[in-house]
């Protein structure tokens, strides 16, 4: 290199001056245009984004203890195949902790699942209140694969992990002027950050005809995947009715409560033309907002399944609701 | 040749106002929009044809307040966005959601009112979007095309009610773009008071002289 300074360019290589600015003004523009657009696309994004968020950084996997089946494979499972782990955790309605699809995932880490009890009162013989871990010891853990049949039409397949309420109110000895079973979810907005909000009248409450209760099918869930219940899918102890929509499937027990009067249901109470005590899955009956009559399996096809009536459980179910008007008592 | 002022502004409303619609149809096949892609892509070609209606009829109520004229260049590239998100919303419904069955189609169309006003609101805009060039405002007369992009509201309005109807429980965004589209009302509804004064005015002076 030389020391030298660099020679002057000939001034035939001079930029003329008006087009040195139209240079510019070009680079100005350009620089508007890309500031411009990428403002447009960034504004749209920030109002779209929470229907598109990654979500495979909030599946739980940490700390969730593996469970011990007693029987692996039961009358009721379906062969179906089965909606991943991821999305059968990222993909919940769980108001209490937000309204998102994604917003129990996100949100659901302040719930304290332990130390857990559980009151079991009403028109029982032997009313008590138990730990969550003793009253799970009372039963071998079965592991159920069910299909969820959601309101809002989507679908999963989801082996669940739990014993039959049926041998918990076995249990609790009904007297004989129990007619219904009533259960409510934990109310405590530090820890279902959700109840702050007055989108449902909390605590959730749900319930179920006793002898819908003590069927077969109806389970009390305390696992998935083999592993300990995740905090957004109900943790510590849900209950599972799969031949009706999903919202009855209550998550976060701390009462179950038996009773003479049919209870009163949370979604009953805030839409009773949209949402009736019974809710089983019926394609014949719409809801009056969309049809019922189809529904998209998660993680499935593209294309809508059929919804089939008691959500393919007829078989099992119908009987209990002989001579009822289904669409009136939807 | 001088160059209209901001010769940048409707390429990049384009090229920003579509992007997301491009990284939809580059995310959704390959799984990346969660668990029901369907719904991701429905609602948020719903929510943006909404936002982008809302915002060309900003436009005018911007100008009468705050005395800006570049929203007024940028209106017809905003309602053509929106047109082309309600177009999509509609075609996603049809054809990813519904896949194409006619008969499920219109009986949505015909027995849910929510998908009944959703439906309206698109084929108001359909009339808009083919006179949104210059030649069919030279055709139609400037008044008369007015008149006709006063749908424009209409669509917006069923627009916001679709999104009402649509949800489950929580109202709080689509009664924001409610309060939205009132607060654009009232600032025209006052324009056109305050005009109506005015040549009350001017004719109530030009009979006293």
């Amino acid at each position: 290199m030389s020391d030298k300074p660099p020679a002057e360019p000939p001034s035939s290589e001079v930029t003329p001056e008006a087009l040195y600015l139209r240079r510019r003004e070009f680079l100005k523009n350009t620089g508007l245009f890309a500031g411009t657009a990428a403002a447009v696309a960034g504004g749209l994004y920030l109002l779209g984004r929470k229907q598109t968020r990654p979500m495979d950084a909030f599946v739980p996997d940490a700390g969730l203890l593996d469970l011990p089946v007693a029987k692996a494979k039961g009358p009721y499972d379906t062969d179906e195949p089965r909606t991943s782990y991821e999305d059968v955790t990222t993909y919940n309605n769980f108001y209490e902790f937000g309204l998102d699809k994604n917003d129990p995932a996100r949100f659901a880490h302040s719930l304290k699942p332990r130390p857990w009890t559980v009151v079991i009162d009403g028109e029982v013989h032997k009313p008590q209140t138990v730990d969550i871990d003793q009253l799970t010891s009372w039963f071998p853990l079965e592991e159920r694969i069910y299909r969820m049949r959601c309101v809002e039409a989507w679908s999963m397949v989801i082996p669940w992990l739990g014993f039959p309420l049926g041998e918990l109110l076995k249990r609790v000895e009904p007297t004989s002027q129990a007619k219904y079973v009533a259960f409510t979810t934990l109310q405590d907005p530090e820890q279902m950050p959700g109840q702050k909000r007055g989108t449902l009248d909390w605590p959730y409450v749900e319930g179920l005809r006793l002898d819908e209760a003590q069927h077969p099918l109806t389970l009390m869930a305390v696992g998935l995947y083999g592993r300990q219940l995740p905090n957004q899918n109900g943790a510590p102890m849900r209950l599972v009715v799969p031949w009706k929509y999903g919202f009855k499937g209550i998550k976060s027990i701390v009462r179950i409560s038996l009773t003479r009067e049919e209870p009163p249901t949370t979604w009953n109470l805030a839409a009773p033309g949209e949402y009736g005590f019974y809710a089983n899955v019926n394609p014949a009956v719409s809801h009056p907002r969309w049809s019922q009559a189809s529904e998209r399996r998660i993680g499935g096809d593209l294309e809508r399944r059929p919804t089939l009536p008691f959500n393919g459980y007829a078989e099992q179910v119908a009987h209990l609701y002989a001579g009822m008007d289904l669409r009136k008592n939807f | 040749m001088a160059s209209p002022p901001h010769p940048w502004l409707n390429p990049a409303l384009t090229v920003g106002g579509l992007a997301p619609l491009m990284m939809l149809a580059v995310q959704g096949p390959r799984g990346d929009l969660g668990p029901n892609a369907v719904e991701a892509a429905l609602n948020q070609t719903g929510l943006f044809a909404l936002v982008l209606l809302t915002a060309s009829l900003a436009c005018t109520p911007l100008r009468l307040v705050f005395k800006w004229t570049w929203p007024a260049r940028i209106r017809r590239t905003l309602g053509l966005l929106a047109f082309t998100y309600a177009a999509s919303h509609f075609l996603v419904y049809a054809v990813l959601d519904q896949g194409l069955k006619l008969g499920a189609i219109l009986e949505d169309i015909g027995k849910r009112p929510f998908i009944t006003v959703g439906f309206t609101a698109l084929m108001l805009l359909v009339p808009l979007a083919v006179t949104s060039t210059n030649a069919w405002v030279r055709r139609l007369g400037f008044p008369r095309w007015q008149r006709l992009h006063r749908l424009a509201y209409v669509a917006a309005v069923l627009g916001v009610v679709h999104f009402v109807w649509r949800v489950k429980k929580d109202l709080t965004e689509p009664l924001l773009y409610a309060a939205v589209l009132a607060l654009l009302f009232a600032v025209r509804g006052a324009e056109a008071m305050r005009k109506r004064r005015a040549r009350a005015a001017v004719a109530a002076r030009s009979a006293a002289s």
